[in-house]
């Protein structure tokens, strides 16, 4: 279990990530959903003790990160591909870090198994492809056999055999009950892999929410109707309260009513149909709905009257770089 | 707490698996023992024609050690490698997600590389005295003789503090490149410069080699200086260990 308090990450005067407050559960895949530049990488690396948070705090299983004894035996991480010296082995590259967590000899060899790399294990990572670096990036996540798991845009510049591979390796870690968090800019990727959802767009939270209900609230289902006596067939659909929106090209879309009534309803009234379409807006479409606020949103914050980021920024008052961050700001608006 | 035992093993694993491991420290010895041979194969011959005054202040012991000026260079940059890779490669945030206890890192990468560095410094200097001497003929210094073996072992703990200085820059400074590019003209020309230059000789002397160098001179030069042997050396630690400090603290407090 992974557990954020009003993680926040400043980087001078911009604002990483703000405020983040979520728990990751085991058992599941967490899907760890914003568009690129929202701060996913860095929530990641404050996860893992490598960045400072400005302010809030990362506790895992409880502990900080860097309290914690032998650290890949809990969490192993997925950074980035090739964290590694191109230079060294794949072998001694996972060899040094079992070493540092006094992990056994024998499980290297396992994990490059696991992972498909055994053939290659004396060679330098430096002539590995992508998608072989991925794979000893995340044989050095299964090292210490841990029961939490980070991966950040695991699937990146794969091939779809790639993909499917690392799919099915998250789904498999997740099913033996460890808690699997993956980033990923890719809604499509995370509807076929996640089960929960955490959503984040200019490094505030904007959705936390299983996949389901995500699905639910956000794939809109509604019914296009095209007839070429649209006046009448408004008039009907008047009639049985039924609200129905003109969307142009001669359309109607209606709301919450299953296209049997609304076939039934025009054939009753012996009103010829040219279109009576059930329609579902995309799950990327919503994804784009949601963070796209958070963009239109960073485009209004130069504004003088500091909205309500700048109210926020300057909230957890107390540290130094706040002052500043606000003053800077308000220059930069005139 | 990440148990020092199991980082000192994983540190010995880094650096035994990197060919620049091999080819820096290789190159230090070759060029330190080559380059001591030639001068004194040079000085030998020479020493009929030498001025009166050279002749008496004449250090067979540290001539011995003239490759050495060049030699470090390679022990630079085997220090900078050593910590700056880390950086340069992005393993650095494989390393810290591992040990998370950042001073049990650096401490641990240190010792080893320190460790490391400290046996090619020895091996290198006792080689570099036995076969310059070798070429020396009648001038040929002894172990045995008064301050020789202390000036061949301080030619190891020199060669040792030059690395590790090298190391605590580029635990500052991360990137190979910005280590490097001030290092090498730092001790290869500024140092001398500095040194030989009458108004700024004062301070010259106190810039961790000229101080550290002293520890090699059997005989003092005709530029007498104000510290001996291991004064020289203490202020070479003390310099060293101003920029561990200052490292350290940097790599504590920044984000990986």
């Amino acid at each position: 279990m992974i557990e954020l308090a009003g993680l926040t990450k400043h980087y001078g005067d911009k604002v990483a990530v703000d405020h983040l407050t979520f728990v990751v559960r085991p058992g599941i895949i967490t899907g760890f959903l914003g568009p690129n530049g929202a701060g996913k990488s860095t929530t990641m690396r404050m996860m893992l003790g490598l960045d400072n948070p400005t302010a809030g705090s990362v506790r895992i299983d409880g502990r900080h990160y860097r309290r914690l004894q032998d650290p890949l035996t809990y969490i192993g991480a997925l950074l980035e591909a090739k964290a590694m010296h191109g230079g060294r082995s794949a072998f001694n590259h996972l060899l040094c870090l079992a070493q540092s967590n006094g992990i056994p000899r024998r499980r290297v060899g396992e994990v490059l198994d696991t992972v498909g790399l055994t053939s290659v294990a004396k060679k330098r990572s430096k002539g590995f492809s992508l998608g072989m670096g991925q794979r000893l990036g995340i044989a050095a996540a299964l090292l210490g056999d841990p029961q939490v798991l980070l991966f950040d845009e695991p699937v990146n510049g794969l091939d779809p055999e790639g993909i499917r591979w690392i799919r099915t390796m998250m789904k498999n870690l997740a099913g033996q009950g460890r808690t699997v968090f993956v980033s990923s800019h890719l809604m499509s990727e995370m509807a076929l892999t996640a089960d929960h959802l955490v959503v984040i767009g200019q490094g505030r939270l904007l959705a936390d929410t299983s996949m389901a209900q995500f699905i639910r609230e956000n794939s809109r289902s509604y019914v296009r109707l095209r007839s070429p006596e649209q006046e009448r067939l408004l008039d009907v659909l008047h009639a049985e309260r039924i609200t129905a929106v003109q969307a142009g090209n001669g359309t109607l879309e209606v709301d919450g009513e299953p296209a049997e009534r609304l076939g039934e309803l025009a054939a009753a009234h012996q009103l010829v149909l040219h279109e009576l379409s059930p329609q579902q807006a995309s799950l990327e479409e919503a994804f784009m709905q949601l963070t796209a606020e958070s963009v239109e949103y960073h485009a209004h914050d130069g504004e003088p009257p500091a909205g309500p980021v700048g109210g926020r920024a300057t909230a957890p008052a107390g540290t130094p770089a706040a002052g500043g961050w606000g003053a800077d700001r308000q220059k930069k608006g005139n | 707490m990440a148990a020092v035992g199991q980082v000192l093993r994983s540190e010995w694993t880094k650096i035994r698996s990197v060919r620049s491991t091999v080819w820096t420290l290789g190159v230090a010895v070759v060029v330190t023992v080559g380059l001591g041979m030639l001068i004194c194969a040079l000085a030998g011959s020479d020493f009929g024609t030498m001025p009166v005054r050279d002749r008496l202040t004449f250090d067979a012991t540290n001539i011995s050690f003239a490759g050495m000026g060049l030699g470090q260079l390679a022990m630079i940059v085997f220090g900078v490698l050593v910590v700056s890779n880390e950086y340069s490669t992005g393993m650095i945030r494989s390393s810290l997600a591992a040990v998370p206890q950042r001073a049990t890192f650096l401490f641990c990468k240190l010792v080893v590389a320190t460790a490391l560095v400290l046996l090619v410094g020895l091996f290198t200097s006792f080689l570099a005295f036995f076969a310059g001497q070798s070429l020396l003929g009648g001038l040929a210094a002894r172990i045995g003789d008064p301050g020789v073996l202390r000036a061949v072992i301080g030619g190891g703990l020199y060669m040792t503090l030059i690395a590790l200085f090298s190391m605590a820059i580029a635990t500052m400074l991360r990137s190979p490149m910005l280590s490097l590019g001030i290092l090498m003209p730092f001790f290869f020309l500024i140092s001398n410069i500095l040194g030989n230059v009458s108004a700024t000789r004062k301070i010259g002397h106190y810039l961790p080699d000229q101080a550290g160098r002293r520890i090699m001179q059997v005989v003092p030069g005709n530029n007498p200086v104000p510290y001996g042997p291991w004064g020289g050396l203490g202020i070479m630690v003390a310099w060293t260990v101003a920029a561990l400090v200052c490292g350290f603290v940097l790599l504590e407090r920044r984000d990986a």
